[in-house]
């Protein structure tokens, strides 16, 4: 596998402008007689498709939703940066792009990281001018709010619902182009399979999911925005149908996986309270900017939280960061939580969360104004809690949120596989070890509105394809390939079902590689999952037929393939000898507990090469310079 | 608690479809109304039964993926709630509940609980949008708009795009979906150049895809799992009437 970044050369800030200049443009004319596919109507691959379909390409969108509106980027709640330093507060680009790399713990790439940076402000610019709702100042001017650990108010939103304003964005300026014709939107249709013809990307294949048909789609050029693995865990934030499949298709074509370790806890969600639950609710990251996080301070302290008097609590963020208290960055919130627990002062179902309390905030600023802030997120609380978070502290716990992994992509965006472009989430990305608050939105509509459209007329400009047709022999056997796995799939009779068994692989992944790893506990993940993948696949259940909307077909093909990226993150968290942002190895930390690096021996992506289903994939690196924000400890105290 | 649900079956949308009977036993008063299904369906599958398709996606409220009539109610009994946010604290040992699909001319069932609901995304195609082209954006501060536009825009654009209203509406219309993306758009200054062209074609869109007409029953804001107030309608029809009579589009 050949790793070769393509970052341009010249000084950082020209990288970009100089790029546009030297990539090759495709004539207006001809950019109609290109087809490009693009996978995902997320935040990345809605705008990518939308922006691409004004440039003139014929564009073929996939989603396996109902309608381009419903990807997970609508469940983001706080916010987007840009660093427009409308608040006149010492924000700047080189601001931005130096606490992303840092919070990062310097595990992304400069150049890219430099980029997204620049872009953010046409990010803004472009949502304001689509009618994007953004929380205004009575002067009709912008309003921003501190986020997440950031020292200047640069996050612009839209109440506690910016994902879903941003997403809706999107899909409007996608719905102007379906109608125009432009673009070709295939809903209800998931991504099954990359098609590779003479090592370059070609095309997918596809389930109609009402139908069943399985059709092969061509083109001269692929684009992957389909998101996070955070499932993985079973219990995560991402939405219910969030999963692997398709970059991990691409993986197994041989899309070099990079980092797959990089996962993100986010701090606050609602704690789980029981055994039938489905999916964990994330409250938030805005709330730590009002809330207090506190427990108990001796253990097994079981009064209710308001007959603790405050010398009886441990508001431990703010006693241990005092200069950024509740607002520590996510990994350091995640860890800390967890600390608190395993020392048995956590509190509620389990034991397994630590308060969030808002009786200052309301004293402070009064309830008008809490409600105005967060009122959809403490209601949503109550509707799943049955408690009143303005009476009662707010109860939290960490819970799986993001993947900071995915495919590897180049500076253009594309993977080593010519003509697979990959964007988003499901990329290894610009967030290296950590991503901080507010910057997923930012990072999707990057590659979506303003990377990927330039650097695919680059890429077409500059290759030639063969003319091809689905009666060729690899785009028949890739498809015949996909048929015989789903029949295997239909004919599991065993006696579990498929969601049990991604229940198990979600405890296993939690406990083994979850927010603290350790060797021990990763070599035995490392011997359970191939046994539970075993047992998928001999003792398995699955019912209905091919032919017909069937969830639990739909399912059992995501599963699959969680079970063994399960096995990957394992096998990348064993070999990073080191901690790093998300990546807590226990035997890696200094003497406070925090993450300690290992600059010398891992300042690279770990690259992983797909050798087989069972077999040790194949490791390549790349290296990372890091010329204008030298590594540090990172220090929040 | 235990309970009896009555759900909806059919197997296609040709399909005449018909209630069956589950028993839902050992439910926790904890559980959302979709973990209360999906014990249920993974009963199913262990009994070798195929699992009833119900959509959903988020969990949290926001994406509109789901959505069933709930003993008579688009989302159930609980205000400014979709089906997912619903927690079974709200039954009680004993109860029956009859689990329906949006039912409307223009939403096809695919299966069981799953309907078609493109034709809202058709609506938006038709004009629920600003064109902008990518890149041509001023400078975001370039626009001054008012906090109550910006609010009263923010309000409109809440909605999920589930198709409750639909569902609850007599005539079947999709008045407040329409209406609350042309009040979105329309009351914001980049939404000005557009304005009467959108009106119009989303209502033409809307009555060519077989909605009914509005009526007034104001049905649609109660069940809105976002409270979107039919005060949007008023707006939709003023601009409406206005664009009639100017001629414009």
């Amino acid at each position: 596998m050949e790793l070769q970044s393509k970052v341009p050369g010249g000084p950082i800030q020209e990288k970009w402008d100089k790029h546009r200049f030297e990539m090759k443009l495709v004539n207006p004319a001809n950019k109609r007689k290109y087809d490009v596919i693009v996978v995902g109507t997320g935040l990345a691959g809605g705008a990518a498709a939308a922006s691409m379909g004004e440039l003139g390409y014929q564009v073929e969108c996939f989603t396996y939703h109902d309608s381009a509106r419903r990807a997970h980027s609508i469940a983001a709640q706080g916010g987007i940066n840009a660093a427009k330093n409308y608040q006149n507060d010492g924000d700047s680009i080189w601001r931005l792009f130096y606490d992303t790399v840092k919070g990062g713990d310097f595990r992304a790439r400069e150049a890219n990281v430099y980029r997204l940076a620049q872009i953010s402000l046409e990010i803004i610019d472009q949502c304001v001018a689509q009618g994007v709702p953004f929380a205004r100042e009575y002067g009709g001017l912008l309003a921003n709010r501190s986020f997440g650990g950031a020292q200047v108010s640069r996050t612009f939103y839209a109440r506690g619902q910016t994902g879903q304003q941003l997403l809706l964005g999107v899909y409007q300026s996608l719905a102007r182009q379906v109608a125009q014709g432009s673009v070709n939107l295939h809903t209800q249709h998931e991504m099954l399979d990359l098609i590779v013809v003479d090592g370059v990307a070609r095309g997918i294949v596809t389930r109609n999911l009402v139908t069943g048909e399985i059709e092969s789609h061509l083109a001269d050029a692929v684009v992957l925005g389909t998101g996070g693995y955070s499932n993985a865990f079973y219990l995560s934030t991402n939405a219910m149908k969030c999963n692997t499949t398709a970059i991990w298709r691409a993986y197994k074509r041989g899309a070099g996986f990079a980092n797959p370790c990089f996962t993100q806890i986010h701090p606050t969600c609602i704690p789980q309270h029981g055994e039938y639950q489905s999916k964990l609710t994330l409250m938030s990251e805005s709330l730590r900017n009002d809330g207090r996080i506190w427990v108990p301070k001796e253990a097994g302290d079981t009064r209710p939280p308001g007959d603790i008097p405050d010398s009886d609590r441990d508001y431990y963020l703010e006693r241990m960061y005092p200069a950024f208290g509740n607002l520590v960055p996510r990994d350091l919130a995640s860890r800390r939580a967890k600390d608190m627990c395993d020392e048995g002062r956590g509190v509620g179902h389990g034991g397994r969360g630590v308060y969030l309390d808002f009786a200052d905030a309301i004293q402070r600023l009064g309830r008008d104004t809490v409600e105005e802030r967060y009122g959809n997120l403490f209601d949503m609380y109550q509707r799943i809690t049955d408690e009143n978070p303005y009476e009662v502290p707010m109860r939290i716990y960490p819970a799986p949120h993001y993947t900071m992994g995915g495919l590897w992509v180049d500076y253009n965006l594309m993977s080593n596989l010519p003509g697979l472009h990959v964007i988003g989430e499901a990329n290894f990305s610009d967030h290296g070890a950590n991503r901080l608050g507010a910057s997923a939105l930012m990072q999707g509509l990057a590659d979506g509105y303003f990377i990927v459209p330039y650097t695919i007329g680059d890429y077409l400009a500059g290759t030639s394809f063969e003319p091809l047709t689905t009666d060729h022999p690899e785009v028949r056997r890739v498809e015949n390939e996909v048929r015989s796995r789903i029949d295997r799939l239909l004919n599991l009779d065993g006696t579990r079902t498929t969601e049990s068994v991604h229940r198990e692989l979600g405890r296993i992944l939690w406990n083994g590689c979850g927010m603290a790893r350790n060797a021990t506990g990763l070599k035995e993940a490392l011997s359970r999952i191939p046994e539970l993948r075993e047992e998928f696949w001999s003792n398995g259940k699955v019912v209905g037929s091919g032919d017909t909307y069937n969830q639990n077909l739909e399912n059992a093909g995501r599963i699959a393939d969680f079970l063994e990226l399960g096995e990957l993150m394992c096998v990348d968290a064993l070999e990073r000898e080191e901690s790093c942002g998300g990546h807590f190895r226990e035997e890696h930390q200094t003497p406070e507990g925090e993450a300690l690096r290992d600059d010398e021996n891992f300042t690279h992506v770990s690259v992983w090469e797909y050798e087989g289903v069972g077999r040790e994939p194949r490791e390549y690196r790349e290296p990372l310079e890091f010329e204008h924000v030298p590594p540090s400890q990172r220090s929040y105290a | 608690m235990n309970l009896t649900l009555h759900v909806w079956r059919q197997a296609s949308p040709t399909d005449k479809g018909r209630f069956i009977a589950y028993e839902a036993r050992d439910v926790s008063p904890d559980m959302s109304f979709l973990e209360m299904m999906d014990v249920l369906n993974e009963g199913l599958i262990e009994k070798g039964e195929e699992p009833i398709a119900i959509d959903h996606d988020c969990r949290e409220g926001i994406c509109g993926t789901c959505g069933v009539v709930i003993n008579g109610s688009p989302h159930g009994p609980w205000p400014g709630t979709a089906t997912c946010q619903l927690h079974m604290r709200e039954y009680s040992d004993g109860d029956e509940i009859w689990i329906e699909p949006w039912r409307a001319k223009a939403f096809p069932v695919i299966r069981d609980l799953v309907v078609d609901r493109t034709p809202l995304d058709r609506i938006v195609e038709a004009g629920g949008f600003i064109s902008v082209r990518t890149g041509s954006a001023p400078d975001a501060n370039a626009i001054a708009v008012s906090k109550e536009a910006a609010d009263s825009a923010m309000d409109a654009a809440a909605c999920i795009g589930c198709g409750a209203c639909v569902a609850v509406c007599p005539n079947a219309s999709a008045m407040l979906f329409t209406s609350a993306k042309v009040a979105h758009l329309n009351v914001l200054p980049q939404g000005q150049p557009e304005r009467f062209t959108r009106v119009l074609r989303m209502i033409e869109q809307m009555d060519d895809e077989g909605f009914g007409n509005c009526t007034n029953h104001g049905a649609c804001q109660e069940v809105c799992p976002k409270e979107i107030s039919i005060d949007v309608i008023a707006l939709l029809n003023r601009d409406y009437i206005k664009s009639v009579r100017t001629g414009t589009a």
